[in-house]
């Protein structure tokens, strides 16, 4: 049982403000990811969490209980480190028994409990290695070892697979989401993956110069980016953004877009965007249809094959570049024509300020989340 | 062709290195010979290459000063020397690394530049505090301004050493419970053990071999082996070979010491450039 609540916090260094009044509340055995352009503050607010870094103004709460001024091993909160930040003078199992022996632990119960964990994380072999004699993903796992013996309320993850190759990464991420599965507790990563974002994350907090863009499940910042930056950083490849101009507005709601050559009605919620402003029409390239009748006309330029899809770089024959994203088996090559048309009910609409305008239908998925 | 040229240049690079060390050493070497002759052969110009070696000199030497006497203080006067400095300088360098404010820079650029003043300028003032603390030839006298005089050098070395220390381990240390006293004993002493270790010597070294504060501020009670050497040279005229003979006795134990340990200083001084 752990909960986590972050009250309006805020950090400055110097005369910079760093965060910038944070606000979240994390509930009890939640895994919630932060993500974010480099330098927006993730590890700044998570070492906030920590308690490695002081906090400026705000209210740090976890399990109701305020602990801004609260030493790091007493908040019952444990970090892994990007670095993993293993003692290289201890084998690893004093690493991990470090904790346990400055907590006044017995040593039998010590010995009981690094030898449990050991064996969840594969160790046993490993306890008497240096961490200088281990791999890559052996230190991973010491790491996250020295972590869970002490049975923290709550886990922080800087970053812990960043240092790892491609096929270990995708293999330890399914260890951790396992892991999290059956210890069950509060968990908050912070990455610059997508893939890690979207697979482990109960919900995903989007942050920009140290303000929250967006919270929400992975799918609702998917298939609902509030705004312009959210659905431009979620998302691989990233979703197609046209300046467009919003010409008429029916009385049913459909605002009738004109995007270049494009041109599309979107349905959208009464209240919505007004005839004759500008905005941006935003679409997955996954949305985007190859259609022999399609309106929308353009030219191949680039055709990349993954094997399971193929993305398509269509330069459009009113100059704009949209990637489109269709199947392996496409045999479209470069300097084709090519014909399209939108899945109207996909495309976003954002106005002029970047703030995404309320859709009339939602996704199907979103609906029994 | 090209392999013979490198295995020329080689050559002609050892050739250089010895002939260089040899030069550099060649003082400390004379020395040593000199001590084993008689008075005579050791003012003889040209000076003989061939001798018989004796031990007169050492003889004369132990029979007029009490060689134990003065290599006790220099013992215990540099070891309690350093040992205070590194208690001093491993908590100031710990937060100076790890906890820098706005003015650890110049503070630290200041230390260092009180090391650039001559002694002899504060001679008065600390001769006079000396006699008035009534520290003059005292060994407790010599050890404060030893470790004083090192604490720049101590405190810059361990600054340097401290800032190759990775912060995260330190916080991991941190967030495991430790508190100030064990991250700074537990992990930060054990990771930079090699750099502390050639602090310490480097520190015995200066404190072994300083003369200027010893010859000023001890007579007999506390003095070390420098005023040993010293008291060789002066009253009744120039004495080559006693003052060989003292002067090998005198630097002999750093010198093994030196020796015994050199793997360490060089590993530590070269600690952050290998990594
Ligand atoms: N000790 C510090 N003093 C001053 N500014 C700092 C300090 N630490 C971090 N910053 C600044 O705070 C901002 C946020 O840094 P932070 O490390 O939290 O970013 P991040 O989101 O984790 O980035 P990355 O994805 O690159 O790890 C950066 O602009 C950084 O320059
Ligand atoms: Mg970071």
């Amino acid at each position: 049982m752990a909960t986590v609540e972050l009250r309006n916090l805020r950090k400055t260094y110097l005369h910079e403000e760093i965060i910038k009044g944070i606000s979240l509340a994390i509930t009890d055995r939640e895994f919630v990811v932060f993500v974010g352009p480099s330098g927006c503050g993730k590890s700044t607010l998570l070492r906030m969490i920590a308690g490695l870094e002081d906090i400026s103004a705000g209210d740090l709460l976890i399990d109701g209980q305020r602990v801004n001024d609260t030493d790091p091993a007493r908040r019952g909160v444990a970090m892994v480190f990007q670095s993993y930040a293993l003692y290289p003078h201890m084998n690893v199992y004093r690493n991990m028994e470090f904790s346990l022996r400055l907590a006044g632990m017995p040593e039998a119960e010590r010995r009981r409990r690094i030898g449990d964990v050991a064996r969840i994380l594969q160790l046993d072999p490993y306890l008497d290695h240096r961490p200088g004699q281990l791999s890559g993903g052996q230190r991973q796992r010491v790491a996250i070892g020295r972590a869970i013996v002490r049975n923290p309320r709550v886990f922080l993850f800087d970053e812990p697979l960043s240092n790892l190759d491609a096929a270990l990464r995708g293999q330890m991420r399914v260890e951790l989401a396992s892991l999290h599965r059956r210890l069950g507790a509060t968990t908050i990563y912070v990455t610059h993956d997508q893939v890690e974002a979207m697979t482990m994350a109960d919900r995903i907090v989007v942050l920009n110069r140290g303000v929250v863009e967006q919270i929400g499940t992975p799918l609702e910042l998917y298939h609902r980016p509030r705004n312009l930056f959210v659905a431009r950083f979620m998302g691989s490849p990233a979703m197609n953004l046209l300046p467009a101009r919003i010409h008429a507005l029916t009385p049913d709601g459909m605002a009738q877009v004109q995007a270049g050559a494009v041109s599309v009605s979107i349905p959208t919620r009464h209240g919505g965007p007004e005839a004759g402003t500008a905005g941006t029409l935003g679409i997955r390239p996954e949305h985007i249809l190859i259609d022999p009748q399609g309106a929308i006309t353009g030219m191949v330029t680039i055709s990349e094959r993954l094997g399971a899809i193929t993305l398509l770089h269509v330069r459009l024959t009113d100059g704009q570049m949209i990637v489109v994203q269709t199947g392996g088996d496409n045999t479209d090559r470069a300097d084709t024509p090519i014909r399209l048309t939108l899945g109207e009910e996909h495309c976003h609409l954002f106005d002029a300020d970047g703030m995404a305008l309320a859709r009339e239908a939602d996704h199907p998925l979103l609906s029994d989340l | 062709m090209a392999r013979t040229r490198t295995r020329l240049r080689q050559g002609v690079v050892t050739i250089l290195g010895w002939a260089i060390a040899l030069w550099m050493f060649f003082p400390i070497l004379w020395m040593f010979l000199t001590g084993f002759k008689n008075e005579p052969d050791a003012i003889s110009t040209p000076p003989h290459l061939f001798f018989s070696p004796t031990l007169s000199s050492y003889r004369d030497v132990f029979a007029r000063e009490d060689y134990w006497h003065f290599a006790t203080n220099s013992v215990v006067i540099s070891v309690l020397a350093t040992v205070v400095a590194l208690l001093v300088s491993i908590p100031a360098a710990y937060a100076m690394a790890f906890l820098p404010g706005p003015r650890t820079r110049m503070t630290l650029l200041w230390m260092l530049s009180t090391r650039m003043l001559p002694p002899v300028g504060v001679l008065v003032p600390i001769y006079l505090l000396a006699r008035a603390t009534g520290l003059l030839d005292s060994r407790t006298g010599l050890i404060v301004i030893y470790m004083l005089t090192n604490l720049p050098i101590t405190v810059w070395m361990l600054y340097t050493f401290f800032r190759e220390v990775p912060v995260p381990i330190l916080e991991a240390g941190r967030m495991d419970g430790a508190t100030r006293w064990q991250e700074v004993t537990q992990v930060l002493m054990p990771l930079a053990l090699p750099g502390i270790a050639s602090t310490g010597l480097l520190s015995l070294i200066l404190c072994w071999n300083e003369t200027f504060w010893s010859l000023n501020l001890t007579s007999s009670i506390a003095a070390p082996l420098t005023t040993f050497i010293a008291s060789f040279s002066s009253p009744e005229g120039l004495f080559f070979a006693k003052l060989s003979a003292a002067s090998t006795l005198a630097v002999a134990p750093i010198m093994v010491f030196g020796w015994a340990s050199q793997k360490q200083l060089v590993r530590g001084l070269t600690f952050g450039a290998v990594k």
